[in-house]
């Protein structure tokens, strides 16, 4: 088969099927449905006969393919005469992904930082010898500082709002998503503004939790200093 | 003020990511947000009319002094890394993102055809993706969004300075 195939490439179906338009100067709008599938396929055959992993996302296109082929193939009746071209749904998707292909490129064009205009270093090895000499908390000095926390507020500025139940799972799945993201998050930055008691101690029972199941660290550089939460595991 | 030029100066050099004139005026109490923001723009004057190696750049609601995009040969050299780049896969997650936030997964890998898990990991990674919150639906799915990093490293104001998708068609076109 003639073809040059430059797999990684394609970033997926809809890439594939775009180059194949372009490739045979089709319009969009009227894409002849039986020519495309043909050579669809065939690029197909040729990715499985390299022994490559056809993504499902390709053969699912396939399948898409076909079932617009057949029923092209069908008879139009007059009193369907509303219904709307089996191309089209295709059409609309090709031409929204081109469209995005487009802002891609378009963002590539762009005077990106760290590639075509620099900023200032700025030279964190300091924090992460701080890190290294973090010392790992247990759960009773948790306790303690969130003790020292507590206590530290004065009772009227504790705002009660009745506010519905909140899960402790809720509040873990919150956690771990903001660790997932900001790498490090603080103790205090973690319980928000101390008015809330109700979140404050939500907070502390899924940082709890967290501990046990030995999802996050905690580490304190020393007694009573800023307490740096870690996911236990790098992901 | 008549130092005032030369403290934006100092302040808006050291500063790691840009800094707003609101930031700028909680540390320089004694000067008018207008102020601030006219000595701003005589700055970035200043560098361009003396053709200076470096630029005042408005990004992400802020001021960053930067090299020009004319030196970028001599900086990598003298770094001595390889430039941060993203693959066309991730470019267009983070193109669809950007133009469709708030945004499910699913509506992402619908408008690419493909599985975007790893490529979305990558952006959120990198900062340059965040997780905005749950959409109120059965399931409630994470939706998603750009960050202000994402407008730092693109060199944006903000959202709005991204042409329009229709734009970019005619450009096309």
């Amino acid at each position: 088969m003639g073809y040059e195939i430059k797999l990684d490439i394609f970033e997926g179906p809809l890439d594939l099927l775009l180059y194949l338009i372009k490739k045979n100067e089709i319009d969009i709008y009227n894409i002849p449905i039986a020519i495309i599938t043909e050579q669809y396929l065939e690029y197909i055959d040729v990715m499985k006969s390299l022994n490559l992993d056809v993504a499902g996302e390709y053969l699912v296109m396939a399948a898409t393919l076909i079932h617009i082929k057949s029923k092209m193939l069908l008879p139009v009746h007059d009193d369907t005469e509303d219904e709307e071209d089996p191309r089209e749904a295709l059409a609309r998707q090709l031409l929204e992904y081109q469209a995005f292909k487009e802002a891609a490129l378009n963002l590539d064009t762009r005077d990106i930082l760290g590639r075509d205009v620099f900023k200032r270093e700025y030279d964190h090895e300091d924090e992460v010898d701080n890190e290294r000499i973090l010392d790992e908390m247990s759960v009773f000095e948790l306790v303690e500082a969130f003790r020292t926390i507590i206590a530290s507020i004065k009772s009227d500025e504790f705002i009660e709002i009745d506010i519905e139940r909140m899960s402790l799972s809720d509040k873990i799945n919150e956690i771990m998503e903001r660790l997932t993201i900001e790498k490090v998050v603080t103790f205090s930055e973690l319980l928000g503004p101390l008015n809330d008691k109700i979140q404050i101690i939500y907070t502390f029972l899924a940082l709890l939790e967290l501990v046990k199941l030995r999802l996050i660290e905690a580490y304190q550089s020393e007694p009573f200093g800023t307490i740096r939460i870690f996911l236990a595991v790098k992901q | 003020m008549d130092n005032l030029k030369a403290i934006i100066e100092g302040i808006v050099f050291l500063s790691e990511t840009p800094i707003s004139v609101k930031k700028l005026r909680e540390i320089i109490v004694d000067a008018e947000e207008q102020e601030i923001l006219k000595v701003l723009h005589q700055l970035k004057q200043e560098y361009d009319e003396r053709q200076s190696g470096l630029y005042v750049a408005e990004v992400a609601g802020g001021y960053q002094l930067r090299t020009r995009d004319t030196l970028g040969p001599w900086i990598k050299k003298f770094r001595g890394i390889k430039p941060v780049t993203l693959s066309q896969a991730a470019m267009e997650t983070l193109a669809v993102v950007a133009y469709r936030q708030p945004i499910m997964k699913a509506e992402i890998e619908k408008i690419r055809g493909v599985d975007v898990s790893g490529t979305l990991k990558g952006l959120l990674e990198k900062n340059l993706v965040r997780v905005v919150g749950r959409k109120d639906v059965p399931g409630r799915p994470i939706i998603y969004g750009t960050t202000k990093k994402f407008l730092e490293v693109f060199n944006l104001r903000d959202l709005s300075e991204l042409p329009t998708l229709r734009e970019l068609k005619e450009l096309g076109d």
